[in-house]
């Protein structure tokens, strides 16, 4: 189940990076759009979030230990409204760039938390 | 809603502020919200990871978690300069850009030629290579970026 979200909450990520890198690329800020996909992949991270604690609350254990899977999911978790809330505040490309760099610092933590569960 | 007349999207590479002048030297239009973003990442990577492990396991590998803290305080005052604008920050951002730059290439050059000295790794680990060189890549474009904002910017 976790493992499931994790790569789909990567993938999602990979997907919103790809867009607002096209965005960006095409030399535009971050539209109304786009922050709907912002909040797709929020939710995924949050769901994720939740089912992480829920698992850990059932007595499951993390392989690398539980202080750095929970830091792991709540970074995943600030990742995108992060980068969102900085693209409000630049309405450039260069926005768009913030945002699908989030994307991939998303991935690249969900690559992680995957090792850290121990898939 | 200005635009740059730019056509690179390499990050921190070729964007020009269109800044309107503030009292403030603003180091955060632009791609310097790029280097924000990215800076504000390492803070938290470097941070919370040395947090953990000097507190769990501070004497598996002294030497490379306290590197990792002071990586994290170097990242960190960055990422405050950027945010506060103006010269000083500048100059004091490009110093330590400087000693991130001058870290990055010694401690990589260190674990690769004496392993041992380093039982697990640091953020600054070859060169960076656990963080996507993001470490070695990041000061590289921050000092052009902090150098280009000097000779864009006039003094109001």
């Amino acid at each position: 189940m976790l493992d499931a979200l994790t790569v789909a909450t990567a993938v999602a990520a990979l997907a919103l990076a790809a867009w607002c890198g096209w965005a960006a690329y095409r030399d535009q800020p971050t539209k109304d759009w786009h922050f709907i996909g912002m909040a797709v992949v929020s939710l995924l991270a949050l769901v994720q979030l939740v089912i992480g604690i829920v698992q850990l609350a059932r007595g499951e254990k993390p392989e690398q230990g539980t202080t750095i899977f929970v830091a792991y999911l709540l970074g995943a978790f600030a990742c995108i409204p992060a980068a969102g809330f900085m693209s409000l505040a630049e309405r450039t490309r260069w926005g768009s760039v913030t945002v699908a760099a989030g994307g991939v610092v998303l991935a690249v933590l969900e690559v992680r938390l995957y090792d850290i569960w121990g898939g | 809603m200005t635009a740059t007349d730019e056509n690179g999207v390499v990050p921190g590479g070729t964007g020009v502020p269109d800044g309107t002048p503030k009292q403030r030297t603003r180091l955060i239009s632009g791609p310097g919200m790029l280097l924000l973003w990215l800076y504000g990442v390492m803070v938290v990577g470097a941070v919370s990871r040395s947090a953990v492990q000097i507190s769990t396991e501070f004497d598996k590998a002294p030497l490379a978690y306290s590197l990792s803290a002071v990586a994290g305080v170097v990242y960190g005052f960055i990422t405050y300069s950027l945010v506060r604008g103006g010269e000083t920050a500048r100059r004091a951002a490009l110093v330590c850009c400087a000693a991130e730059l001058a870290g990055v290439l010694i401690v990589g050059t260190w674990t690769l030629v004496e392993p041992s000295a380093f039982p697990d790794a640091t953020v600054w680990s070859d060169y960076g290579m656990g963080y996507l060189f993001i470490p070695v890549l990041l000061p590289l474009s921050a000092m052009y970026w902090l150098r280009k904002a000097r000779t864009t910017a006039r003094p109001a």
